[in-house]
């Protein structure tokens, strides 16, 4: 990486404020060096002592209270002490390259950090989903083609197509709703009701997940009385109980419940400060207009929150279409339910198939590309502004 | 910007005159409520559930549903048999041990590291300065299922797979992203007249981010602290792939997930497991939601 910020310097050196800061000579081969070997020493000897630290705990079959504690020693102390120690070790170049040198002492590992788990293993998934199960040779397109004819996996971008539709529309309703509504209750009741509704988002999808099984939970008939509370319901009002999480296709949805569940209080919370946000002089102004609460609220507030929407929007696409776990956990992807990401580790972990699983990573990223170019305009807009 | 202390500048429409009765206070916009009540109850029912039968004794979770508490009060049977069975022979205390561990210096490594980098990106100069920090900005979405092969391959090649600090560096560079993105913009926004009057009286750049940015900036590390250590604490797929099922390293999650999958038809284990894997998360939550609300509402509201 910090060759990659080497390469960059002479281009990005005509960019605006750049100039003004290399008024001098330009850094000689000296700086160059010290440059690569600060940013690169941080990282290593951070890593290093952390293996240390990590075979130390692991080996010893110490008590578990003094593991914590070692770890957060590491943890806190750890991290800090390397960005001190690199910083007297920049202190003790000569002034004029200290200036060259500080800025990759406070940057430098976390780009390093970023290279190497998320844009180093970004290309080799590229390259590998082009090659064989056991990432080797090269079979080119092969993976792709399986993907878009295989059944199962149409299946996945399927059902994945449907979370993708289906969660956010039915979490952004329910949370406006909700935070339009509640904008109506005294500021107590307010916080207090909202509180209910973001509770779950501090819950993980796992124990969602077992929370969601329970509800969802199905005896045969004579087997004893229902413990689930949906089929205790169902069977109360005369019906024979259903084994909910079989029923294709619509376990699917049953699944995607769960993910409403826990995204409902995040699309609240933002969309909840959004109205607030909106001016009430225009709001007044429209009902001295004479305009009912209803078009108050579709023809004022709603355009005046449509970015906030917008932001909530993609973020839940995003977490949607990365959903993992919740699928994982409550059917394994069988009886019909399976989902890309989910689909992904299965191809991966269980049968061991790495150029299907990188293929379908590389699915789930190239997807996700038109979000992230909305994010980085997005981004330069609001740097625009300031 | 919290939610709580929003005060609101009431219209008139939301006046109730002092002088009516408690009733006609309570039945005031009672469709409101209405909805509300019911959605409430909806969002509470889930967890109130597997609440209520972890601590009920096995033979009860079984007989009948958790509700029928209700229609005998009294004669209820509570215990804390579930919590400890499941504390000792299923392993979750030693795994929620493992999952403090994993998640303290996970949370603290990321908030570190991306603090000197915003510092970096918004107050130091050097080339590529804008054009990495978009290049960070892109990388916020990129799925983690990209990394999962290639990593585990490195990690078998360095031997460290299966380790906490596996965990840890995995944790860290998956949340810089969004960590340099939200600090950055706060450490940004703070007025330049500061940094250069620092500067002026003699203080490094070193000396201006500890003594002066970071005092300042403990709103936003603290939102974030809570995302980290609610996204570290609940992660099922990075344990599940680079630290493993081993007893002595699973953490909570994982070993939530075990149960499911060796007995998952013993409620009254289950509802307890997931009611330990909740507790922590909960609390910090619900005591610094605050925090957490500013830390959503600061990127997402503007712009």
């Amino acid at each position: 990486m910090p060759i990659d910020i080497e390469k960059e310097a002479p281009e990005s050196g005509e960019s605006r404020p750049v100039k003004e800061i290399y008024k001098g000579p330009g850094p000689n081969f000296l700086t160059q060096l010290m440059r690569i070997a600060v940013s690169l020493a941080v990282p290593l000897i951070a890593f290093g002592i952390l293996y240390w630290a990590g075979t130390i705990l692991l080996d010893e079959d110490a008590n578990r209270l003094v593991v914590v504690v070692m770890a957060l020693i590491i943890g806190v102390l750890g991290v800090f002490g390397l960005f001190y120690a690199m910083n007297w070790l920049t202190n003790l170049l000569p002034e004029r390259y200290r200036h060259y040198v500080l800025p990759f002492v406070f940057v430098g590992p976390a780009l390093v950090l970023l290279t190497v788990f998320l844009l180093y293993p970004t290309v080799v998934t590229f390259r590998l989903s082009f090659q064989n199960a056991q990432g080797e040779g090269f079979v080119w397109l092969e993976n792709y083609v399986e993907i878009f004819t295989d059944s199962g996996t149409l299946e996945a971008l399927r059902n994945s197509i449907l979370w993708v539709i289906i969660v956010p529309a039915l979490a952004v309703s329910i949370g406006l709703l909700f935070a339009v509504l509640s904008d109506k209750l005294g500021s107590k009741g307010e916080a207090f009701s909202k509180s209910f509704i973001f509770m779950p988002m501090a819950i993980s999808f796992v124990g969602a997940s077992i929370v969601w099984r329970f509800i969802y939970n199905f005896r045969p008939e004579g087997f004893g009385e229902q413990i689930g509370i949906l089929n205790g319901i169902w069977t109360a009002i005369g019906n024979e109980p259903v084994a909910w999480l079989l029923q294709e296709p619509w376990n699917n949805f049953y699944l995607m419940v769960i993910l409403v569940w826990l995204q409902v209080g995040f699309a609240m919370v933002i969309l909840s400060a959004g109205i607030k946000a909106v001016p009430d002089d225009i709001i007044e102004a429209a009902r001295i207009d004479g305009a009912k609460e209803t078009q108050v609220f579709w023809r004022v507030i709603i355009p005046s929150i449509s970015s906030t929407l917008v932001v909530v929007l993609t973020t839940i696409v995003i977490t949607v279409w990365k959903v993992f776990d919740i699928v994982f956990v409550m059917t394994s992807g069988e009886f019909g339910t399976s989902v890309v990401a989910e689909r992904m580790v299965t191809e991966f972990f269980t049968f061991g198939n790495e150029g299907k699983g990188a293929a379908l990573a590389v699915v789930l990223l190239v997807a996700i590309i038109p979000l992230m170019v909305l994010n980085v305009r997005r981004f330069q807009a609001q740097e625009a502004q300031r | 910007m919290t939610t709580t202390t929003a005060e609101p500048t009431a219209p008139d429409t939301d006046y109730v005159p002092e002088q009516k009765s408690f009733w006609s206070r309570v039945f005031y916009r009672w469709p409101i409520k209405l909805v509300i009540l019911i959605i409430v109850i909806i969002w509470i029912i889930p967890t109130l559930g597997v609440l209520i039968s972890s601590f009920r004794p096995q033979a009860d979770v079984d007989a009948n549903g958790w509700w029928t508490v209700f229609s005998n009060l009294g004669s209820n049977e509570w215990t804390f048999s579930n919590y400890s069975d499941v504390l000792s022979s299923e392993g979750f205390g030693n795994s929620f041990l493992n999952s403090l561990s994993v998640t303290i210096p996970a949370t603290v490594m990321p908030i570190t590291i991306a603090a000197f980098a915003a510092y970096g990106f918004s107050w130091m100069e050097f080339p590529g300065r804008q054009w990495l920090f978009v290049v960070v900005v892109a990388m916020m979405v990129i799925p983690l299922q990209m990394a999962l092969i290639p990593l585990l391959r490195l990690y078998t090649t360095i031997n460290l797979n299966g380790t906490f600090p596996a965990m840890w560096l995995a944790h860290t560079g998956f949340g810089l992203p969004l960590a340099i993105y939200l600090l950055r913009n706060y450490i940004g926004s703070l007025p330049s007249s500061m940094m250069e009057s620092a500067s002026i009286d003699g203080a490094t750049p070193f000396d201006t981010f500890t003594k002066l940015v970071v005092p300042l900036s403990v709103p936003v590390l603290a939102s974030f602290a809570i995302f980290q250590f609610l996204w570290v604490w609940n992660d099922l797929l990075i344990a599940l792939v680079f630290l493993g099922g081993e007893p002595d390293v699973r953490v909570i999650t994982l070993a939530l997930n075990n149960l499911n999958g060796s007995r998952g038809q013993a409620w009254h284990l289950l509802t307890a497991g997931a009611f330990i894997t909740m507790a922590l998360p909960l609390v910090v939550f619900l005591s610094l939601q605050r925090y957490f609300v500013r830390g959503l509402t600061a990127g997402s509201v503007k712009g």
